[in-house]
């Protein structure tokens, strides 16, 4: 990891030396290792705070919307699912290519602070990363764990690690990095779909019940990426902010994974930053998962300028709950 | 205390595309056929208009069933509107069932406008169905029920 | 000083719910949060809660009343309800704190009678911290995690939960759970005090638990408004509420109406100043970028509310939004970084 940092640092200086770019936007060094910030870097002085580690997680290509709107040209490091969510923002003409130069970066799963804690294990004030072993370091004793133990959800069930085509400028990869199970993804989709009705309404219930309305599953996805949302919008009759009915919830969250179905790349976001660890992706996989079995295998992202699915139809498309009506 | 014995009346609604389904409500009208009273047509100018918060909303204010109804596959006024319908309602259905809430009480329904026997048949089915499921409890808005 | 085995938490909550509406940490879907409690369901008093306790007096959404208009009468219709006494169960020494910081935005003139109503009517049972985590630093606001302040302060130690009633309305709980509580004797009162010691040591060593907040005074307003920093901070901010809706002192709110299917109710419900249609009272929302909603929530929780509330901040150190910030920027950096440098 630290090698691949030093790379990374060293890329950025020669470009910013070079002229080749005028800022750089990355990671940048946290108090307890785990809470890393996204930041934009302007001088070559202020990259001593560049921190590339286990705790990157964090999807970039967002911030790139912003960042293309001002003059001149952004250096971004993009991890390989960041690079599906910048091509899909290049299909939906949200980023400027010219503005940005991209390096693609050598992932090895991200890992998530609330899977250690919840593993009982708390006060974390330091970690260690070495190879598939991890060390915390916590104000009651250090305790020793398996990587893949407590990567984040979207790491453990990554779609693959293979660049998107076009979308970097160059790599900076030293391993071969780790493939998981493409299947792993819909595993838990599945096993909703193979629950009766009232389970999957109880399970959905009691989950959905937690939203606090935050916004961060929103706010954080890089194919929302509305002017304006229609829950911001007063006038729409919907009380984005309060949650004292259930029927908000499910309103909420069915829009929200409808109006990016067919762009959402799987990047996991919103599952990430959900502070009530609300699976929002199996939302988004069901959506995925119903397109690639109707509609043909799809991947949003995987090459900009493909035509989404649901801007799209054949004259052969089945009728709507035509598929459900032979029992699954 | 007085026993409740108030027959329960579903509250169902139509979107119709203004061209073929709505014209085939209208036939059915003029035809005196008859249909329940208790299902409210709106009409839309495609059945490509109605998008999934639309028939959310219906539930949320009280709407048992939703039914959407729109020109046959081919015969789109706009040409292609309904296609794009058919692949939308069919994801939001999909999710409708995912999330547990009773799949029958949202329905799609190609009517042309010289159906106006299919247009009464359609909705006379649908109240049937929706009468067999009773009142919508899972996609309820509680504020909206007193 | 009572005891009860943890193992017969579910019972003592039991007894307490015969007599009174009891809030407590309840686990749902893996996440703790203050629910009102109901035989069997799961409490646990070892993890910090998503949201903040002030749920109980301040709901997160509130209705107020509701207006029905026939021709042109209008009825208003008051949908205030007389409150009947409740309790709420394992409040850590921060979110005991925060109430007292509601109490002098809510109760100060003109008093919110909606507040007050909860307020008076809930009977605090409090707990103290058994394991303070990092991302704590209450001990920067004179907050003593391990004697938490209530009606009643209880400690886990063991296998026991302690029962310590403070006040008049603690005592009258106390009597409510007498079958359920035993006396406790001269050991077991070592053992709390041997955890408060031993927690006591905790607390010192907190990374965060010194901080310095020297620079945060009224006269330096212009100064740390100006604070060039304050651009590198609020940068990567995504603008979405989590900070706001797990805080325990923000308490901003919004009024809104619902059209129901029989007249319009009128609401309120939290609000976030980081949210681009916060106080769009009349026209817009007068901070149009990131940076200055940024700036106004971590401006008035270190400057503006203690100027007016004889210089107490608005913060407790519970660290919800060090743990939930999603991409960890928090309160913590920003006293660091604009706090840590002299602002003449």
């Amino acid at each position: 990891m630290q090698e691949l940092e030093n790379l990374m640092i060293k890329k950025a200086v020669e470009l910013l030396d070079g002229g080749v770019v005028d800022r750089v936007i990355g990671w940048k060094k946290g108090e307890f290792y785990y809470d890393n910030t996204p930041a934009t870097f302007y001088k070559k002085e202020e990259l001593n705070d560049f921190v590339y580690n286990g705790f990157c997680g964090a999807n970039l290509s967002k911030y790139l919307v912003a960042e293309s709107k001002k003059g001149g040209k952004v250096l971004v490091f993009l991890k390989p699912c960041d690079t599906y969510s910048f091509n899909q923002l290049l299909t939906e003409k949200r980023i400027d290519r010219d503005k940005v130069y991209t390096v693609g970066i050598e992932c090895r799963g991200h890992l998530n602070i609330e899977s250690i804690r919840a593993r009982g294990i708390e006060g974390v004030v330091g970690l260690e990363e070495k190879g598939d072993e991890v060390t915390v370091k916590t104000l009651y004793g250090d305790a020793k764990l398996k990587r893949g133990e407590v990567m984040l959800e979207k790491c453990l069930s990554c779609k693959t690690k293979k660049f998107a085509h076009n979308a970097c400028d160059e790599t900076i990869v030293l391993h071969e990095m780790p493939e998981e199970d493409p299947n792993k993804r819909f595993s838990m989709v599945i096993e909703l779909e193979k629950m009766t009705p009232d389970e999957r309404f109880a399970f959905w219930k009691s989950q959905l019940s937690k939203c606090i309305r935050c916004n961060a599953c929103r706010n954080v996805c890089p194919a929302c990426t509305c002017f304006k949302c229609v829950f911001d919008n007063p006038d729409s009759g919907i009380a984005a902010k309060a949650n004292d009915d259930r029927f908000e919830e499910k309103l909420f969250h069915i829009i929200r994974s409808f109006h990016v179905a067919g762009r959402c790349t799987d990047c996991g976001e919103c599952s990430r930053v959900c502070p009530q660890n609300i699976p929002l992706h199996l939302l988004n996989r069901k959506y995925i998962k119903d397109i690639n079995e109707l509609y043909g295998e799809y991947q949003a992202g995987a090459e900009a300028g493909s035509r989404a699915p649901l801007v799209d139809f054949r004259e052969e498309d089945i009728n709507p709950g035509e598929n459900l009506k032979e029992g699954k | 205390m007085q026993e409740i014995n108030e027959k329960y009346e579903p509250l169902i609604v139509a979107f119709c595309c203004n061209w073929c389904s709505y014209a085939g409500a209208d036939l059915a009208g003029s035809s005196r056929l008859s249909y329940p009273a208790n299902v409210k047509i709106i009409r839309v100018p495609c059945s490509c208009r109605v998008n999934p918060m639309f028939i959310l909303k219906a539930f949320q204010r009280g709407a048992d069933g939703v039914i959407l109804c729109g020109c046959h596959p081919g015969d789109c006024h706009y040409t292609t509107g309904n296609y794009y319908a058919r692949r939308r309602m069919t994801m939001l259905f999909d999710m409708l069932d995912y999330l547990g809430i009773e799949r029958e009480r949202t329905r799609v329904e190609w009517v042309s406008a010289a159906e106006g026997n299919r247009f009464a048949a359609v909705m006379n089915d649908f109240a049937a169905k929706i009468n067999e499921l009773g009142e919508n409890k899972r996609l309820e808005d509680l504020r909206c029920k007193n | 000083m009572f005891k009860v085995k943890l193992t017969q938490l579910n019972a003592l909550l039991d007894a307490l719910a015969a007599s009174y509406p009891v809030f407590a940490p309840i686990v749902e879907a893996g996440e703790a949060n203050y629910g009102e409690y109901k035989a069997g369901a799961e409490v646990n008093l070892f993890k910090q809660t998503v949201k903040s306790a002030k749920d109980a007096f301040f709901p997160q959404s509130q209705d107020l009343m509701k207006f029905r208009t026939e021709g042109k009468k209008i009825d208003i219709i008051d949908l205030r309800r007389d409150i009947a006494p409740f309790v709420i169960f394992g409040v850590r020494a921060c979110d005991v704190k925060s109430f007292e910081i509601l109490d002098r935005v809510f109760l100060s003139e003109p008093v919110d009678t909606f507040y007050k109503a909860r307020r008076e009517k809930g009977v605090i049972v409090s707990l103290a911290c058994a394991k303070p985590e990092e991302s704590c630093f209450c001990t920067n606001f004179g907050i003593d995690a391990t004697a938490p302040k209530g009606d009643v302060t209880t400690y886990t130690e063991g296998e026991y939960l302690y029962w310590i009633p403070n006040t008049d309305k603690g005592e009258q709980l106390t009597e409510a759970a007498a079958n359920v509580l035993e006396s406790a004797d001269k050991a077991d009162e070592k053992a709390v005090e041997e955890q408060k010691k031993r927690v006591g040591e905790v607390l010192r060593r907190l990374p965060n638990g010194d901080l310095d907040l020297s620079e945060f005074k009224p006269e330096k307003l212009n100064e740390l408004f100006n604070d060039p920093d304050w651009d590198e901070l609020s940068q990567s901010c995504l603008g979405c509420g989590s900070c706001t809706f797990v805080c325990p002192t923000c308490q901003c709110y919004d009024i809104r109406d619902f059209k129901t299917n029989d007249g319009v109710k009128r609401f309120r419900c939290w609000d976030s100043c980081m949210y681009t249609d916060f106080t769009k009272m009349a026209a817009v929302n007068s901070r149009n970028f990131q940076l200055q909603r940024f700036r106004q929530r971590f401006m008035h929780k270190l400057v503006y509310y203690p100027s007016n509330n004889d210089g107490i901040c608005m913060c407790v150190g519970c660290g919800r939004c060090v743990k939930k910030c999603p991409i960890s920027m928090n309160i913590v950096k920003v006293i660091k970084k604009v706090g840590g440098k002299k602002h003449d």
